[in-house]
Protein backbone atom coordinates (compact mmCIF):
# COMPACT_ATOMS: atom_id res chain seq x y z
CA UNK A 1 0.00 0.00 0.00
CA UNK A 2 2.71 2.43 0.99
CA UNK A 3 5.48 1.67 -1.49
CA UNK A 4 5.80 5.37 -2.20
CA UNK A 5 6.54 6.23 1.40
CA UNK A 6 3.13 7.49 2.52
CA UNK A 7 2.72 4.97 5.30
CA UNK A 8 2.36 7.76 7.81
CA UNK A 9 -0.82 8.90 6.04
CA UNK A 10 -2.31 5.43 5.93
CA UNK A 11 -1.63 4.99 9.60
CA UNK A 12 -4.22 7.61 10.50
CA UNK A 13 -7.52 5.85 11.06
CA UNK A 14 -9.48 7.97 13.48
CA UNK A 15 -12.68 6.72 15.07
CA UNK A 16 -15.66 7.89 13.02
CA UNK A 17 -19.06 7.59 14.61
CA UNK A 18 -22.51 7.64 13.04
CA UNK A 19 -25.93 6.14 13.42
CA UNK A 20 -26.68 3.41 10.90
CA UNK A 21 -30.22 2.13 10.55
CA UNK A 22 -30.95 3.30 14.08
CA UNK A 23 -27.84 1.78 15.68
CA UNK A 24 -24.76 3.69 16.78
CA UNK A 25 -21.64 2.49 15.01
CA UNK A 26 -17.96 3.36 15.22
CA UNK A 27 -15.43 2.57 12.51
CA UNK A 28 -11.67 3.08 12.44
CA UNK A 29 -10.87 3.61 8.77
CA UNK A 30 -8.99 6.10 6.58
CA UNK A 31 -11.09 9.31 6.45
CA UNK A 32 -11.10 9.30 2.64
CA UNK A 33 -12.55 5.78 2.44
CA UNK A 34 -15.83 5.92 0.58
CA UNK A 35 -18.94 5.47 2.70
CA UNK A 36 -19.96 2.79 0.17
CA UNK A 37 -16.84 0.73 0.95
CA UNK A 38 -17.18 1.23 4.70
CA UNK A 39 -20.76 -0.05 4.53
CA UNK A 40 -19.86 -3.08 2.45
CA UNK A 41 -16.37 -4.02 3.66
CA UNK A 42 -16.21 -2.84 7.25
CA UNK A 43 -19.84 -3.15 8.31
CA UNK A 44 -20.71 -6.05 5.99
CA UNK A 45 -23.92 -4.47 4.77
CA UNK A 46 -23.78 -5.50 1.13
CA UNK A 47 -27.28 -4.39 0.19
CA UNK A 48 -25.83 -1.10 -1.05
CA UNK A 49 -24.35 -1.79 -4.49
CA UNK A 50 -21.55 -0.26 -6.48
CA UNK A 51 -22.44 0.48 -10.07
CA UNK A 52 -20.48 3.23 -11.77
CA UNK A 53 -18.51 4.62 -8.83
CA UNK A 54 -18.97 8.14 -10.17
CA UNK A 55 -22.40 9.30 -9.05
CA UNK A 56 -24.14 8.58 -12.34
CA UNK A 57 -26.12 5.38 -11.65
CA UNK A 58 -27.56 5.64 -8.14
CA UNK A 59 -26.96 1.97 -7.19
CA UNK A 60 -25.14 3.07 -4.04
CA UNK A 61 -27.78 5.60 -2.93
CA UNK A 62 -28.41 5.79 0.81
CA UNK A 63 -30.08 8.38 2.99
CA UNK A 64 -27.85 10.59 5.11
CA UNK A 65 -29.38 13.14 7.48
CA UNK A 66 -32.62 13.00 5.50
CA UNK A 67 -30.96 13.55 2.11
CA UNK A 68 -30.49 11.03 -0.64
CA UNK A 69 -26.76 10.69 -1.38
CA UNK A 70 -24.59 8.50 -3.56
CA UNK A 71 -22.41 6.73 -1.00
CA UNK A 72 -19.62 6.27 -3.57
CA UNK A 73 -19.06 10.03 -3.44
CA UNK A 74 -19.06 10.47 0.34
CA UNK A 75 -15.70 10.29 2.13
CA UNK A 76 -16.59 8.56 5.38
CA UNK A 77 -15.19 11.43 7.44
CA UNK A 78 -18.19 13.46 6.26
CA UNK A 79 -20.52 10.89 7.78
CA UNK A 80 -19.25 11.73 11.27
CA UNK A 81 -22.30 12.21 13.49
CA UNK A 82 -24.73 11.52 10.66
CA UNK A 83 -27.93 9.49 10.60
CA UNK A 84 -27.58 6.98 7.78
CA UNK A 85 -30.19 4.65 6.41
CA UNK A 86 -29.40 1.88 3.95
CA UNK A 87 -31.70 -0.59 2.22
CA UNK A 88 -31.20 -2.93 5.17
CA UNK A 89 -32.96 -0.34 7.32
CA UNK A 90 -36.17 -0.25 5.28
CA UNK A 91 -37.83 -3.37 6.65
CA UNK A 92 -38.89 -3.25 10.28
CA UNK A 93 -38.38 -6.50 12.20
CA UNK A 94 -38.85 -8.55 9.07
CA UNK A 95 -41.90 -6.64 7.87
CA UNK A 96 -41.14 -5.36 4.42
CA UNK A 97 -41.42 -1.65 3.75
CA UNK A 98 -44.44 -0.81 1.55
CA UNK A 99 -42.06 0.03 -1.30
CA UNK A 100 -40.39 -3.37 -1.03
CA UNK A 101 -43.85 -5.01 -1.18
CA UNK A 102 -44.91 -3.07 -4.25
CA UNK A 103 -41.57 -3.57 -6.05
CA UNK A 104 -42.08 -7.32 -5.49
CA UNK A 105 -45.69 -7.38 -6.65
CA UNK A 106 -45.22 -5.10 -9.65
CA UNK A 107 -42.03 -6.58 -11.08
CA UNK A 108 -40.08 -3.50 -10.07
CA UNK A 109 -37.02 -5.63 -9.37
CA UNK A 110 -35.41 -7.93 -11.91
CA UNK A 111 -31.65 -8.51 -11.69
CA UNK A 112 -31.58 -6.53 -8.46
CA UNK A 113 -28.46 -4.43 -8.82
CA UNK A 114 -30.33 -1.13 -9.09
CA UNK A 115 -33.05 -2.13 -6.63
CA UNK A 116 -31.52 -0.94 -3.34
CA UNK A 117 -30.80 2.48 -4.84
CA UNK A 118 -34.23 2.60 -6.47
CA UNK A 119 -35.83 1.80 -3.13
CA UNK A 120 -33.85 4.47 -1.28
CA UNK A 121 -34.57 7.11 -3.93
CA UNK A 122 -38.26 6.14 -3.83
CA UNK A 123 -38.32 6.30 -0.03
CA UNK A 124 -36.73 9.74 -0.23
CA UNK A 125 -39.32 10.87 -2.75
CA UNK A 126 -42.28 9.64 -0.69
CA UNK A 127 -40.86 11.21 2.46
CA UNK A 128 -41.25 14.61 0.78
CA UNK A 129 -44.76 14.07 -0.49
CA UNK A 130 -46.79 10.91 -0.19
CA UNK A 131 -48.53 11.41 -3.55
CA UNK A 132 -45.99 12.22 -6.24
CA UNK A 133 -47.13 12.79 -9.82
CA UNK A 134 -45.64 10.63 -12.53
CA UNK A 135 -43.35 13.54 -13.46
CA UNK A 136 -42.19 13.79 -9.86
CA UNK A 137 -41.52 10.05 -9.71
CA UNK A 138 -39.49 10.30 -12.91
CA UNK A 139 -37.48 13.23 -11.57
CA UNK A 140 -36.97 11.58 -8.18
CA UNK A 141 -35.57 8.46 -9.85
CA UNK A 142 -33.74 10.19 -12.70
CA UNK A 143 -30.37 9.49 -11.07
CA UNK A 144 -30.99 5.74 -10.83
CA UNK A 145 -30.26 3.61 -13.85
CA UNK A 146 -31.93 0.26 -14.56
CA UNK A 147 -31.07 -1.91 -17.57
CA UNK A 148 -33.76 -4.59 -16.99
CA UNK A 149 -37.20 -3.19 -16.37
CA UNK A 150 -37.49 -0.33 -18.83
CA UNK A 151 -38.48 1.72 -15.77
CA UNK A 152 -42.27 1.52 -16.20
CA UNK A 153 -42.66 -1.26 -13.64
CA UNK A 154 -40.51 0.70 -11.22
CA UNK A 155 -42.63 3.84 -11.65
CA UNK A 156 -45.75 1.69 -11.17
CA UNK A 157 -44.26 0.19 -8.00
CA UNK A 158 -43.68 3.64 -6.52
CA UNK A 159 -47.16 4.80 -7.49
CA UNK A 160 -48.62 1.66 -5.91
CA UNK A 161 -46.72 2.29 -2.66
CA UNK A 162 -47.97 5.88 -2.65
CA UNK A 163 -51.55 4.67 -3.12
CA UNK A 164 -51.06 2.18 -0.28
CA UNK A 165 -49.91 4.88 2.10
CA UNK A 166 -53.15 6.83 1.71
CA UNK A 167 -54.09 6.08 5.30
CA UNK A 168 -50.82 7.30 6.79
CA UNK A 169 -49.60 10.50 5.19
CA UNK A 170 -46.27 10.28 6.96
CA UNK A 171 -43.88 7.92 5.27
CA UNK A 172 -42.35 5.89 8.09
CA UNK A 173 -38.81 5.14 6.90
CA UNK A 174 -37.09 7.27 9.53
CA UNK A 175 -38.82 6.83 12.83
CA UNK A 176 -38.30 9.66 15.31
CA UNK A 177 -36.86 7.15 17.75
CA UNK A 178 -34.15 6.32 15.22
CA UNK A 179 -33.19 9.97 15.06
CA UNK A 180 -32.38 10.22 18.74
CA UNK A 181 -28.68 10.59 19.32
CA UNK B 1 -7.15 1.84 -11.22
CA UNK B 2 -9.09 2.27 -8.00
CA UNK B 3 -8.43 5.08 -5.60
CA UNK B 4 -6.67 4.09 -2.39
CA UNK B 5 -7.97 5.94 0.68
CA UNK B 6 -4.73 5.26 2.52
CA UNK B 7 -2.82 7.46 0.10
CA UNK B 8 -4.90 10.55 0.82
CA UNK B 9 -5.07 12.59 3.96
CA UNK B 10 -8.42 14.20 4.80
CA UNK B 11 -8.67 16.49 7.78
CA UNK B 12 -11.60 18.36 9.31
CA UNK B 13 -10.37 21.36 11.28
CA UNK B 14 -14.02 22.11 12.04
CA UNK B 15 -14.32 25.87 11.87
CA UNK B 16 -13.89 28.19 8.90
CA UNK B 17 -11.14 30.06 10.76
CA UNK B 18 -9.21 26.85 11.34
CA UNK B 19 -9.50 25.91 7.66
CA UNK B 20 -8.18 29.34 6.63
CA UNK B 21 -5.26 29.00 9.06
CA UNK B 22 -4.37 25.66 7.51
CA UNK B 23 -4.49 27.11 3.99
CA UNK B 24 -2.36 30.08 5.05
CA UNK B 25 0.24 27.93 6.80
CA UNK B 26 0.77 25.73 3.78
CA UNK B 27 -0.55 27.58 0.69
CA UNK B 28 -1.33 25.40 -2.29
CA UNK B 29 -0.84 22.14 -0.40
CA UNK B 30 -4.45 21.52 0.60
CA UNK B 31 -7.43 20.85 -1.63
CA UNK B 32 -10.75 21.88 -0.09
CA UNK B 33 -13.55 19.31 -0.46
CA UNK B 34 -17.24 20.03 0.12
CA UNK B 35 -19.91 17.74 -1.37
CA UNK B 36 -17.38 15.58 -3.18
CA UNK B 37 -19.38 15.21 -6.41
CA UNK B 38 -16.32 16.19 -8.42
CA UNK B 39 -13.30 15.19 -6.33
CA UNK B 40 -14.69 11.82 -5.22
CA UNK B 41 -15.31 10.85 -8.84
CA UNK B 42 -11.62 11.45 -9.50
CA UNK B 43 -10.74 9.59 -6.30
CA UNK B 44 -12.84 6.54 -7.19
CA UNK B 45 -11.14 6.33 -10.56
CA UNK B 46 -7.68 6.58 -8.99
CA UNK B 47 -6.89 9.91 -10.64
CA UNK B 48 -7.17 12.30 -7.70
CA UNK B 49 -3.77 13.98 -7.62
CA UNK B 50 -4.37 15.91 -4.36
CA UNK B 51 -2.83 14.01 -1.47
CA UNK B 52 -4.01 16.42 1.24
CA UNK B 53 -7.65 17.41 1.50
CA UNK B 54 -9.41 19.67 3.94
CA UNK B 55 -13.10 19.21 4.67
CA UNK B 56 -15.59 22.05 4.17
CA UNK B 57 -18.77 19.95 4.43
CA UNK B 58 -20.67 20.75 7.60
CA UNK B 59 -19.14 24.19 8.26
CA UNK B 60 -22.24 26.28 8.99
CA UNK B 61 -20.72 29.67 7.94
CA UNK B 62 -20.40 28.37 4.41
CA UNK B 63 -23.88 26.92 4.05
CA UNK B 64 -26.04 30.01 4.34
CA UNK B 65 -28.53 31.85 2.15
CA UNK B 66 -29.08 35.38 3.34
CA UNK B 67 -31.57 37.79 1.81
CA UNK B 68 -30.85 41.48 2.37
CA UNK B 69 -32.72 44.43 0.81
CA UNK B 70 -30.20 44.66 -2.02
CA UNK B 71 -28.94 41.14 -2.58
CA UNK B 72 -29.19 37.44 -2.01
CA UNK B 73 -25.93 36.14 -0.55
CA UNK B 74 -25.36 32.43 -1.03
CA UNK B 75 -22.66 30.69 1.00
CA UNK B 76 -20.22 28.75 -1.16
CA UNK B 77 -21.21 25.42 0.39
CA UNK B 78 -24.97 25.87 -0.07
CA UNK B 79 -26.15 22.84 -2.03
CA UNK B 80 -28.21 22.95 -5.18
CA UNK B 81 -31.05 21.37 -3.21
CA UNK B 82 -30.77 24.28 -0.74
CA UNK B 83 -31.16 26.67 -3.70
CA UNK B 84 -34.13 24.79 -5.14
CA UNK B 85 -35.91 24.86 -1.78
CA UNK B 86 -35.36 28.57 -1.14
CA UNK B 87 -38.45 30.74 -1.65
CA UNK B 88 -36.73 34.00 -2.63
CA UNK B 89 -34.48 32.24 -5.12
CA UNK B 90 -37.46 30.58 -6.77
CA UNK B 91 -39.39 33.84 -6.99
CA UNK B 92 -36.68 36.40 -7.78
CA UNK B 93 -33.88 34.38 -9.31
CA UNK B 94 -35.78 31.71 -11.23
CA UNK B 95 -32.90 31.11 -13.63
CA UNK B 96 -30.73 30.00 -10.74
CA UNK B 97 -33.46 27.70 -9.41
CA UNK B 98 -33.78 26.23 -12.89
CA UNK B 99 -30.02 25.74 -13.22
CA UNK B 100 -29.98 24.02 -9.82
CA UNK B 101 -32.57 21.54 -11.12
CA UNK B 102 -30.17 20.63 -13.95
CA UNK B 103 -27.44 19.39 -11.63
CA UNK B 104 -27.15 15.62 -11.95
CA UNK B 105 -30.00 14.11 -9.97
CA UNK B 106 -31.53 14.46 -6.50
CA UNK B 107 -28.63 12.55 -4.93
CA UNK B 108 -26.14 14.92 -6.56
CA UNK B 109 -28.13 18.07 -5.79
CA UNK B 110 -28.14 17.19 -2.09
CA UNK B 111 -24.33 17.23 -2.05
CA UNK B 112 -23.07 19.39 -4.91
CA UNK B 113 -22.44 22.99 -3.85
CA UNK B 114 -22.70 26.23 -5.78
CA UNK B 115 -19.16 27.18 -4.78
CA UNK B 116 -17.84 23.81 -5.88
CA UNK B 117 -19.46 24.20 -9.28
CA UNK B 118 -17.63 27.51 -9.76
CA UNK B 119 -14.27 26.60 -8.27
CA UNK B 120 -14.15 23.44 -10.35
CA UNK B 121 -14.19 25.80 -13.31
CA UNK B 122 -15.71 23.53 -15.93
CA UNK B 123 -16.57 25.41 -19.14
CA UNK B 124 -19.90 23.53 -19.01
CA UNK B 125 -20.81 24.46 -15.41
CA UNK B 126 -24.60 24.39 -15.04
CA UNK B 127 -24.88 27.35 -12.68
CA UNK B 128 -22.64 29.73 -14.61
CA UNK B 129 -24.94 31.09 -17.36
CA UNK B 130 -27.54 32.10 -14.76
CA UNK B 131 -24.94 33.74 -12.51
CA UNK B 132 -23.50 35.67 -15.45
CA UNK B 133 -26.95 36.79 -16.55
CA UNK B 134 -27.68 37.99 -13.00
CA UNK B 135 -24.39 39.93 -12.74
CA UNK B 136 -23.27 37.91 -9.72
CA UNK B 137 -20.37 38.93 -7.54
CA UNK B 138 -17.94 36.52 -5.89
CA UNK B 139 -16.63 37.04 -2.37
CA UNK B 140 -13.43 35.26 -1.38
CA UNK B 141 -11.97 34.81 2.08
CA UNK B 142 -8.53 34.12 3.56
CA UNK B 143 -6.65 35.02 6.71
CA UNK B 144 -5.79 38.25 4.86
CA UNK B 145 -9.46 39.20 4.72
CA UNK B 146 -12.26 39.20 2.18
CA UNK B 147 -12.46 40.61 -1.31
CA UNK B 148 -15.07 40.80 -4.03
CA UNK B 149 -14.75 40.29 -7.77
CA UNK B 150 -17.42 40.28 -10.45
CA UNK B 151 -18.24 36.68 -11.36
CA UNK B 152 -17.61 37.58 -15.00
CA UNK B 153 -13.93 38.04 -14.02
CA UNK B 154 -13.67 34.99 -11.74
CA UNK B 155 -12.59 32.50 -14.40
CA UNK B 156 -9.27 33.36 -16.01
CA UNK B 157 -8.67 30.32 -18.21
CA UNK B 158 -9.55 26.66 -18.62
CA UNK B 159 -10.09 25.44 -15.02
CA UNK B 160 -8.32 28.54 -13.71
CA UNK B 161 -9.75 31.19 -11.40
CA UNK B 162 -8.65 34.31 -9.53
CA UNK B 163 -8.53 32.40 -6.23
CA UNK B 164 -5.14 32.62 -4.52
CA UNK B 165 -3.61 29.50 -2.97
CA UNK B 166 -4.70 30.51 0.54
CA UNK B 167 -8.21 31.65 -0.42
CA UNK B 168 -11.60 30.01 -0.34
CA UNK B 169 -14.67 31.02 -2.26
CA UNK B 170 -16.85 32.40 0.53
CA UNK B 171 -20.13 33.61 -0.96
CA UNK B 172 -21.92 34.42 -4.19
CA UNK B 173 -23.87 37.69 -4.17
CA UNK B 174 -26.83 38.19 -6.49
CA UNK B 175 -28.30 41.68 -6.79
CA UNK B 176 -32.06 41.88 -6.30
CA UNK B 177 -32.76 44.12 -9.28
CA UNK B 178 -33.93 41.72 -11.95
CA UNK B 179 -37.62 41.55 -11.07
CA UNK B 180 -38.56 43.56 -14.19
CA UNK B 181 -36.05 42.00 -16.53
CA UNK B 182 -36.99 39.46 -19.14
CA UNK B 183 -35.12 36.25 -18.36
CA UNK B 184 -34.07 33.20 -20.30
CA UNK B 185 -32.10 30.03 -19.63
CA UNK B 186 -31.79 26.94 -21.71
CA UNK B 187 -29.41 24.00 -21.73
CA UNK B 188 -28.96 21.60 -24.59
CA UNK B 189 -27.63 18.18 -23.61
CA UNK B 190 -28.23 14.53 -24.44
CA UNK B 191 -30.82 13.95 -21.71
CA UNK B 192 -32.50 16.09 -19.12
CA UNK B 193 -30.99 14.44 -16.03
CA UNK B 194 -27.33 13.65 -15.45
CA UNK B 195 -26.09 15.05 -18.78
CA UNK B 196 -23.34 17.63 -19.10
CA UNK B 197 -24.28 20.58 -21.31
CA UNK B 198 -23.33 20.65 -24.97
CA UNK B 199 -24.32 24.35 -24.86
CA UNK B 200 -26.19 26.54 -22.39
CA UNK B 201 -27.26 30.16 -22.61
CA UNK B 202 -28.61 32.44 -19.91
CA UNK B 203 -29.91 35.95 -20.50
CA UNK B 204 -31.52 38.90 -18.79
CA UNK B 205 -32.74 41.99 -20.63
CA UNK B 206 -34.58 45.20 -19.96
CA UNK B 207 -36.74 46.30 -22.87
CA UNK B 208 -38.44 49.71 -23.09
CA UNK B 209 -40.70 50.58 -26.00
CA UNK B 210 -39.19 47.84 -28.08
CA UNK B 211 -35.60 48.94 -27.46
CA UNK B 212 -33.05 46.88 -25.51
CA UNK B 213 -31.84 49.07 -22.64
CA UNK B 214 -29.88 46.43 -20.75
CA UNK B 215 -28.72 42.95 -21.71
CA UNK B 216 -26.51 40.26 -20.22
CA UNK B 217 -25.71 37.02 -21.96
CA UNK B 218 -23.97 34.19 -20.09
CA UNK B 219 -22.73 31.11 -21.92
CA UNK B 220 -21.45 27.66 -21.02
CA UNK B 221 -19.40 25.38 -23.29
CA UNK B 222 -18.76 28.13 -25.84
CA UNK B 223 -15.31 29.13 -24.59
CA UNK B 224 -12.57 27.63 -22.36
CA UNK B 225 -14.53 28.91 -19.36
CA UNK B 226 -18.04 30.22 -18.67
CA UNK B 227 -18.21 33.72 -20.09
CA UNK B 228 -20.33 36.77 -20.86
CA UNK B 229 -20.85 37.34 -24.56
CA UNK B 230 -19.79 40.98 -24.58
CA UNK B 231 -19.62 41.52 -28.32
CA UNK B 232 -23.05 40.04 -28.85
CA UNK B 233 -24.38 42.18 -26.01
CA UNK B 234 -22.84 45.25 -27.71
CA UNK B 235 -24.60 44.36 -30.94
CA UNK B 236 -27.93 44.40 -29.10
CA UNK B 237 -27.61 47.24 -26.60
CA UNK B 238 -29.69 50.26 -27.52
CA UNK B 239 -31.14 48.51 -30.58
CA UNK B 240 -34.77 48.14 -31.50
CA UNK B 241 -35.94 44.54 -31.57
CA UNK B 242 -36.17 44.29 -35.34
CA UNK B 243 -35.49 41.37 -37.64
CA UNK B 244 -32.23 43.11 -38.63
CA UNK B 245 -31.11 43.36 -35.00
CA UNK B 246 -31.72 39.66 -34.52
CA UNK B 247 -29.66 38.84 -37.60
CA UNK B 248 -26.83 41.14 -36.51
CA UNK B 249 -26.82 39.51 -33.07
CA UNK B 250 -26.70 36.04 -34.64
CA UNK B 251 -23.67 37.08 -36.66
CA UNK B 252 -21.99 38.66 -33.62
CA UNK B 253 -22.46 35.54 -31.51
CA UNK B 254 -21.28 33.26 -34.30
CA UNK B 255 -18.07 35.28 -34.56
CA UNK B 256 -17.55 35.73 -30.84
CA UNK B 257 -17.71 32.20 -29.43
CA UNK B 258 -14.86 29.66 -29.51
CA UNK B 259 -16.39 26.25 -28.82
CA UNK B 260 -14.41 23.03 -29.18
CA UNK B 261 -14.93 19.53 -30.57
CA UNK B 262 -15.07 16.96 -27.77
CA UNK B 263 -16.83 13.75 -26.78
CA UNK B 264 -20.09 15.58 -26.12
CA UNK B 265 -20.44 17.60 -29.28
CA UNK B 266 -18.70 19.45 -32.09
CA UNK B 267 -17.67 23.09 -32.30
CA UNK B 268 -19.88 23.57 -35.33
CA UNK B 269 -22.98 22.11 -33.66
CA UNK B 270 -22.39 24.15 -30.51
CA UNK B 271 -22.05 27.37 -32.50
CA UNK B 272 -25.22 26.72 -34.47
CA UNK B 273 -27.24 25.77 -31.40
CA UNK B 274 -25.97 28.81 -29.47
CA UNK B 275 -27.06 31.11 -32.28
CA UNK B 276 -30.49 29.47 -32.29
CA UNK B 277 -30.85 29.79 -28.51
CA UNK B 278 -30.06 33.49 -28.76
CA UNK B 279 -32.61 33.90 -31.53
CA UNK B 280 -35.20 32.03 -29.47
CA UNK B 281 -34.67 34.50 -26.62
CA UNK B 282 -34.78 37.56 -28.89
CA UNK B 283 -37.94 36.39 -30.63
CA UNK B 284 -39.54 35.85 -27.23
CA UNK B 285 -38.56 39.42 -26.35
CA UNK B 286 -40.15 40.68 -29.59
CA UNK B 287 -43.38 38.91 -28.70
CA UNK B 288 -43.20 40.36 -25.18
CA UNK B 289 -42.52 36.93 -23.64
CA UNK B 290 -39.74 35.53 -21.43
CA UNK B 291 -41.28 36.99 -18.32
CA UNK B 292 -39.37 36.09 -15.20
Amino acid sequence: MSANGSANIGARCPAIRFTLNGERRTVNVPPMKRLLDVLREDLHLTGTKEGCGEGECGSCAVRMNGDLVNSCLVPVLQAEGAEIQTVEGLALDGDLHPLQETFLHNGGAQCGICTPGMLMASAQLLSHGPHPSEAEIREGLAGNLCRCTGYMRIFESVAAAAAKSDASAEEPVLEPSQNAR
Amino acid sequence: MRGNAELHELVAPGSLAAVLDLLAADPGQWTPIAGGTELMVAFSAGRLTSRKLVNLWGIPDLRTIEVTPKSVAIGAAATFLDLRKHAAINVELPLLAKAASWIGSVANQSRATLGGNLVNGSPAADSSPALLAYDAEIETISVRGRRKVPYSEFHTGYKRTVLAADELLYAIHLPRRFAHHRQYLRKVGTRRAMAIAKVALGATALVEQGVIREIRLGAASLAPYPTRLRQTEAALLGQALTRETVLAARRALYAEVQPIDDIRSTADYRRRVAVNLLEEFLLELRRGGSQP
